[in-house]
């Protein structure tokens, strides 16, 4: 989904240098050259919004956390003590209960995403290509399948919350009472399980995420390679290996990225399933700082965990971008 | 839909059965959350509370009288219908001009322009709600301007995820219009402006309808911010629907009956525009 950054950067060499041979040698495209304001009042409004939405809140949100900001400064936060790195120290001490238990929910959110997002893109992947042609029935289990992600988040996780109860519940109806899988009936929104949960809720709803998606990036591979292949001898097996894949593969690397960060990041699923404290199998991170910060009213020690939890997503989103050498495989195709 | 056919390569039968198995199988759990919905919301209470029933015993019309009365849903459904609303329709409007500069001109800036909104797509939201949250309290002590708790605040805070994403898709999907045609509109006599309304934005309602959809129904799904920024008369349905649990009891024919009922609305708008939605998609995010 990258496509803005990546089909603009090409252009960046020319406007640079606005009064040379090479730019007066287009006439044609002399819109395009933006000596004038026109661009920059065009962005303006954006630009203000930007400003006042994000940039704003997080100069606040990392002068925040550097401060000692407790629910006594709430109303007037200018005046908390300066604590200097305190608050990151303090989250970053595995031995002391704070940082012990964020790196715990840390780890517990790796996990997670590994299986959430590894989960809805095989679904994904497998539903897209076993829909590739056309047969009785696929308009509407597109539709079926699209519903899930349709659904208000909220909506869809309560009714997961009243299908994961303990006693009247329909997964333990049907794994106790009907296939009598176990011996007594498992509690699904506390205890281990819950992180069994957190990822089966997750799947079920991202998953058709993944399947538009993919459907989408099939749409643009050519039937020709199909039909050569098969002249050729070609399996079914074969052509998804060979071309299907393949093709796939730059909507793919968006699409993981894309699925990891918002991942990563929810709050919605584990929230509405388990309320405001999540059992630790299912801490997750956006749930854990929500907790540090408006239950305990520490909103100096939330900062920082957040500007934490923003350099890890930074450090990791460059490295994989630069690792899949996403941007110059875009420009290249542009 | 047409698009995404192939030539039909005849299919193994052992591809057939697998597809069949395989999507069956996708088919019910997809579904299932859906018809527990439905057949919980008709059963009166004490179906609910005891061992689940698979087929309703006695079905009923009652929960979708309670609903209205066991907590103001209607206030809910008119916060929530007005906030997303409101922050759909400004990031678009802003997300239009914005997108159409950066499509169309090369200008100072807009590299960096581009990679500040790419990059804040991936910000947690607890990274904004926190500083937004004593931003206006602050704004409220200093000026009397109730920000938190009022619905203007809350547009404002669902701007932070619905403009990025709405300027990262129609810039996307504007690209994929050919420049051409805004071009021999200028020489025609339109201005940058004229340009923009009488053919590129013509030209890129499937675009801006996609994104206005997904904006929408991000900001009616949205959980976090609802439940610090709004008080007990700005409450959307995100927030109000737990008002059907009470120390005793969770009315869960209620909760499935009022679910239903929240859902309707996205569901049908985003299942009639699914369409535009790929489109879209593929035009300004796949490309």
């Amino acid at each position: 989904m990258a496509a803005t950054t990546g089909t603009t950067a090409p252009s960046q060499g020319e406007d640079s240098v606005p009064g040379s041979a090479r730019a007066r040698k287009k006439p044609r495209r002399s819109y395009s050259v933006g000596r004038s304001a026109v661009p920059y009042l065009l962005v303006l409004p954006a630009l203000l919004m930007e400003l006042l939405i994000h940039l704003v809140p997080m100069v606040v949100g990392v002068v925040m956390s550097f401060k000692e900001l407790t629910q006594f400064y709430i109303r007037n936060w200018g005046a908390a003590p300066w604590k200097g790195l305190g608050n990151y120290r303090v989250a970053v001490d595995f031995n002391g209960a704070i940082g012990h238990a964020l790196l715990h929910s840390f780890l517990i959110t790796c996990a997670f995403t590994v299986l959430a997002v590894g989960f809805s893109w095989l679904l994904g992947t497998t539903a897209a290509i076993l829909m590739q042609d056309a047969f009785r029935g696929r308009g509407f289990l597109r539709a079926l399948f699209m519903t899930p992600y349709a659904l208000p988040i909220y909506a869809s996780v309560i009714i997961w919350a009243f299908m994961l109860q303990h006693d009247n519940g329909l997964v333990n109806h049907v794994l106790h009472d009907q296939l009598h899988l176990s011996d007594k009936p498992a509690f699904w929104l506390i205890g281990n399980n819950s992180f069994v949960s957190l990822v089966v809720v997750s799947v079920w709803r991202n998953w058709p995420f993944a399947l538009l998606v993919i459907m989408a990036g099939m749409q643009n591979i050519p039937d020709e390679l199909y039909e050569a292949s098969a002249i050729d001898g070609a399996g079914i097996w074969q052509q998804i290996r060979r071309i299907t894949m393949p093709s796939l593969r730059p909507i793919n690397q968006v699409l993981v990225l894309v699925l990891f960060l918002w991942t990563f990041n929810d709050f919605n699923v584990p929230y509405v399933l388990f309320g405001q404290s999540a059992p630790p199998a299912g801490d997750l991170i956006s749930i854990h700082i929500y907790q540090a910060s408006f239950l305990t009213w520490n909103f100096g020690s939330g900062s920082a965990m957040s500007v934490l939890l923003l350099l890890f997503l930074l450090v990791v989103t460059t490295v994989y971008l630069a690792f899949t050498s996403l941007r110059g495989r875009r420009t290249s195709n542009a | 839909m047409p698009s995404g056919y192939r030539s039909p390569t005849a299919k193994p039968m052992s591809f057939i059965w697998t597809r069949r198995i395989v999507l069956t199988l996708i088919a019910i759990f997809a579904a299932l959350p859906v018809y527990v919905m439905i057949s919980t919301s008709l059963k009166p209470l004490q179906d609910v509370t005891g061992k689940f029933q698979w087929i309703p015993g006695h079905l009923t019309l009652r929960p979708y009288v309670d609903i209205w009365h066991t907590v103001p849903l209607a206030r809910y459904f008119v916060n929530s219908t007005i906030v997303s609303a409101a922050a759909t329709g400004l990031s678009v409007l802003i997300a239009v001009f914005a997108a159409y500069a950066v499509s169309r001109y090369k200008f100072k800036g807009k590299r960096i322009f581009t990679i500040t909104v790419l990059s804040t797509q991936m910000f947690p939201g607890i990274l904004f709600l926190l500083p937004l949250f004593l931003i206006f309290v602050n704004i409220g002590n200093a000026t009397g301007i109730a920000l938190y708790g009022s619905r203007a605040g809350l547009i404002i805070t669902y701007l932070t995820f619905s403009l990025p994403f709405s300027i990262w898709m129609l810039a996307g999907y504007m690209e994929s219009i050919p420049k051409g045609l805004d071009e021999a509109a200028m020489v025609d006599g339109c201005g940058p402006l004229g340009a923009l309304f009488r053919v590129v934005i013509p030209a890129a309602v499937p675009g801006i309808v996609a994104v206005a959809v997904y904006a929408f129904m991000t900001a009616w799904s949205e959980v976090l911010f609802a439940s610090v920024m709004t008080n007990e008369t700005t409450r959307t349905l995100a927030v109000g629907l737990r008002g059907y649990s009470t120390q005793y009891d969770v009315y869960w024919n209620q909760v499935m009956a009022a679910s239903l009922v929240v859902s309707v609305p996205v569901v049908a708008g985003f299942l009639l525009l699914q369409r535009y939605l790929v489109t879209g998609l593929t035009a300004g995010a796949v490309k």
